[in-house]
């Protein structure tokens, strides 16, 4: 009935954060938090350390509780429903598998206190293990795996009960950086199968861009930017972003509006730049000069900057060259150290 | 490997003269019994009513010491509050206190001449005590659950705190409400400590002496009592001998289960920071369970132990033939009695010798257990084959009763008896696993890195050892030495089999005077357990003070 009243094309959210505010030791952790997470859709809360990602999503798993605001699921405020009654399935850091257990009977761990027949229990077990390329890891002791492993388990066990809302917790944090991106993914190619909702948290951003439909940047208690990952990359909505993701070479400018024209002047050199919205004489905005697509000469475009060389080292997308203002480009060739050359920048991007 | 041999010769003929020796006496004579001296099958049952007691009130004081020592584990492992680090304090202190000293706080406390009973006599004007204490089974429990709760409280409340919350976190969201959680992860992930505390508890209430003997009055009579009573009363050593056997071959059981326990039930966790788990108190039922937690640990450890120094110097009762208004005071009168060799008094000389007399055995069991302990310390610092086959054979002392190796003294000392000396050499066997084992962590623990960077500094050999390994040995020593000097003292099962009565210990002492009646063998023996008292409280926090961080415990 109510379905039927939905106009197409409007946006269904699963779940609903408005609003969430915490403390930590005294101190503003979340700065009333909101957002939406849709059916099928993998968010990425991207962030440092320390920037409360992992304490939002215990919030939602409802192991804390938030000072203000409300977590809504289908529009039903699920505030009050406590952890193990919520159907939400938790990946830790580290994994948290029960060391005296075994493989099965962490998998099984969430079907036995669904209460459900042993027999769907083993079927559901062997199930998830061959999700994982686990098959006859049943009877080993957890203790005994390799980081990997260990990482596949816990993958399994917080899918085997079939979770409404899947959440991870820097769940490749612990493995080496070959294994993380085998095992990133294969992440992926599970959460879009299985078509559950998906929140991950990450301090890494290539693991963040990998896995997400949504990348969302948490920055002092604040989401600073949402949008896909190709967006976020190309439209860094601050400085900060900028320089989280190290997208190249931020600098601090100042605008200088004349008559119809604006320019931005910073250490380097003045820019004809158009800002995201209007931006009165004097003020300070940031600039980010993106060293790939960059070429040696001057075109009449201002996007030159000047210097001379003083670093110059092979890297698998050209020369990285760097000048003594402290700006780095990609160069298809290399100059020589010491040269004074003038380089066309790819793009040179005024931040609101 | 001839240098190494040396290193072990002194401890292993020390302890094979000793140790092994007088036990083997003990066994032998409990092989070919004289059957005129062994018990007559009709003091069968008796002996099987000792046995079932001794299982029994083992039974009851580790169920009880369970019961009082999980919370207080959960309370340190969990909860971070003002005065906590003075609560933990306290509640390691009972475990190293001498049985006397103890015996005797219960008795200041709750005895028919303690604060309590004398109170209420006073406020109801009755003329004879409310409350029995002494001499009942409750008097055991408790002081056995004074005693040994500290075990249940570091070895559980250890793993506890290590204990990674998100396990119970990942079974909450997993659909684990709290009381499964508690099943399926809290309680299967804490058995291997639960487990160790409980036997390690159990093997130490099978084989209390002291508590029994001066708390449990004349009715109750463990295997250890009763090996002391046959041996010392009715002068039976051949079923003095049997006994100890069937009391060693119980210790030794439930040591091999200890021991299995220990090294087979332990789970691979990751070992986590141990304060991972702990946070200010917030909530109110945490507020009422700290406040409760602590309440408890004041009246449990702080009572008896403030009881009785003050019970030292209080006059609460008039004296025989005194009249009219009695008014309480403050005394030093029960201090002075200790010098004065009153006529009838127990013994010959006055009682301030037996503070003498501990404090010489202790300083001879201080150096001969560092004489024989250092080199085997040194030895097991790095261990070959050799040591890992001794060290378990060092460790027995731990194990044996001291009133069967008392037993074993008079056994194969006895032309000797008289002698003294006997007593500090039956202390040094039993202080030595202590020694031993505070020392060796110590010696492991010098880096050869911090050596050699001395040297490649310029340091001779001698400077080397000098300013690298004197410092850490320096501690250590000092450390073992006060542990001995802390057994020796509170020693009570060998002294009281050896110990003569013209060269009576603070121990011996303070267990004459608490068995004697009157007004004033109560109030010397409050005095001279205060004496103990002080002393070994000093001796503990001053080894709390210099243990290195990580060395062993018991």
């Amino acid at each position: 009935m109510i379905l039927d009243q939905i106009p197409p094309g409007f946006k269904v959210n699963m779940l609903e954060l408005r609003n969430i505010q915490k403390t930590y030791e005294g101190q503003l952790l979340l700065h009333g938090i909101s957002f939406t997470v849709a059916p099928g859709e993998t968010v990425c809360l991207l962030g440092p350390s320390g920037s409360g990602k992992s304490t939002l999503l215990r919030i939602i798993a409802g192991l804390e509780n938030a000072e203000q605001g409300d977590i809504f699921w289908d529009g039903e405020n699920i505030a009050s429903i406590p952890v193990h009654q919520r159907r939400f399935g938790l990946m830790f850091q580290d994994y948290a598998l029960f060391p005296h257990k075994s493989v099965r009977e962490n998998i099984a761990f969430g079907l036995e206190m669904q209460k459900l027949p042993r027999t769907e229990i083993d079927q559901r077990v062997t199930t998830a293990l061959t999700q994982v390329n686990l098959t006859g890891f049943e009877s080993r002791r957890v203790t005994d795996l390799s980081g990997g492993e260990q990482q596949r388990v816990a993958l399994a066990r917080a899918r085997a009960p079939d979770p409404r809302l899947l959440m991870f917790d820097e769940p490749l944090g612990a493995l080496d950086r070959t294994l993380r991106e085998h095992l990133g993914t294969e992440l992926r190619e599970i959460l879009h199968k299985s078509g559950v909702p998906a929140i991950y948290v990450t301090h890494d951003q290539e693991e963040a861009f990998t896995i997400a439909d949504t990348v969302m940047l948490l920055h002092d208690g604040h989401i600073v930017q949402s949008g896909a990952p190709d967006e976020v990359y190309s439209h860094p909505a601050s400085g900060w972003v900028a320089e989280f993701l190290g997208l190249g070479n931020l600098l601090t400018g100042v605008v200088r509006r004349q008559a119809a024209s604006q320019t931005v002047q910073t250490g380097v050199g003045t820019f004809s730049l158009k800002c995201g919205h209007a931006h009165h004489d004097g003020e300070q905005v940031h600039v980010l000069i993106r060293p790939a697509g960059a070429s040696l000469g001057v075109e009449a475009t201002g996007r030159s900057v000047r210097g001379s060389v003083t670093d110059i080292l092979f890297h698998q997308s050209g020369f990285k060259v760097t000048l003594d203002n402290g700006l780095y480009f990609y160069l298809p060739a290399a100059p020589k150290i010491g040269e004074r050359v003038a380089v066309q920048a790819g793009s040179v991007e005024c931040l609101g | 490997m001839t240098r190494r041999a040396l290193y072990w010769l002194a401890p292993s003929l020390f302890l094979l003269l000793f140790f092994f020796y007088p036990l083997v006496r003990v066994f032998l004579l409990s092989l070919k019994p004289d059957f005129g001296t062994l018990p007559t099958l009709a003091a069968l049952p008796d002996f099987l009513n000792v046995l079932q007691f001794t299982f029994y009130q083992a039974f009851l004081s580790t169920l009880l010491t369970l019961l009082a020592g999980v919370p207080i584990a959960y309370l340190f492992s969990h909860f971070d509050f003002r005065g906590k680090p003075l609560l933990r304090a306290l509640t390691a202190v009972p475990f190293m206190l001498p049985t006397m000293v103890v015996a005797a706080g219960f008795n200041a406390l709750l005895g028919t001449r303690g604060w309590i009973n004398l109170a209420l006599m006073g406020a109801f004007n009755l003329s004879t005590p409310p409350i029995t204490f002494v001499g009942t089974l409750t008097a055991i429990l408790i002081a056995h659950v004074f005693y040994n709760t500290t075990i249940v409280i570091r070895l559980v409340g250890n793993s506890w705190a290590q204990l990674d919350p998100r396990l119970a976190h990942a079974a909450r969201v997993l659909g684990a409400d709290s009381t499964t959680v508690l099943r399926q992860i809290t309680l299967p992930l804490l058995r291997p400590s639960l487990l160790a505390a409980t036997l390690l508890v159990f093997l130490f209430d099978f084989t209390s002496f002291g508590v029994i003997l001066l708390l449990g009055g004349a009715q109750f009579r463990t295997l250890e009592v009763e090996i002391y009573i046959q041996a010392m009363h009715f002068l039976n050593l051949p079923a003095a001998a049997v006994l100890s056997m069937i009391q060693l071959l119980c210790t030794l059981v439930f040591s091999i289960i200890y021991s299995r326990v220990v090294t087979h039930a332990v789970i691979p966790l990751n070992p986590r920071a141990a304060s991972i788990n702990i946070h200010p108190v917030r909530a109110i039922r945490e507020k009422i369970f700290v406040f409760a937690a602590s309440i408890f640990i004041l009246v449990l450890f702080v009572l008896p132990m403030a009881a009785l120094p003050a019970r030292s110097v209080v006059r609460l009762e008039p004296d025989r033939g005194e009249r009219g208004n009695f008014q309480p005071a403050l005394t030093l009168n029960n201090y002075r009695e200790l010098t004065i060799n009153r006529l009838g008094s127990l013994f010959y000389v006055p009682p301030i010798d037996a503070v003498r007399n501990s404090l010489v055995y202790a300083t001879i069991t201080v150096v001969l257990s560092l004489i024989l302990g250092f080199p085997a310390a040194s030895a097991l610092a790095r261990p070959a084959r050799l040591e890992k086959f001794i060290d378990p054979f060092l460790m027995l002392p731990l194990g044996a009763s001291a009133v069967t190796l008392g037993l074993g003294y008079i056994l194969t000392f006895n032309r000797w008896l008289y002698a003294p000396i006997l007593v500090p050499l039956a202390h040094t066997t039993l202080a030595l696993p202590f020694v031993i084992r505070s020392l060796q962590p110590a010696l492991a623990s010098i880096p050869q890195r911090l050596r050699d960077a001395a040297a490649v500094l310029g340091a001779s050999p001698r400077q080397v050892w000098r300013s690298v390994d004197l410092p850490i040995i320096a501690r250590a020593v000092t450390a073992a030495g006060v542990f001995a000097f802390t057994v020796s003292l509170g020693e009570f099962g060998a002294t009281a089999m050896l110990a003569r009565p013209e060269h009576p210990t603070m121990t011996t002492a303070i267990s004459r005077f608490l068995s004697q009646p009157g007004g004033l063998n109560y109030g010397q023996a409050m005095a001279m357990a205060t004496i103990l008292l002080v002393v070994t409280t000093t001796a503990i926090l001053m080894i709390e003070k210099i243990r290195l961080p990580g060395s062993g415990e018991f």
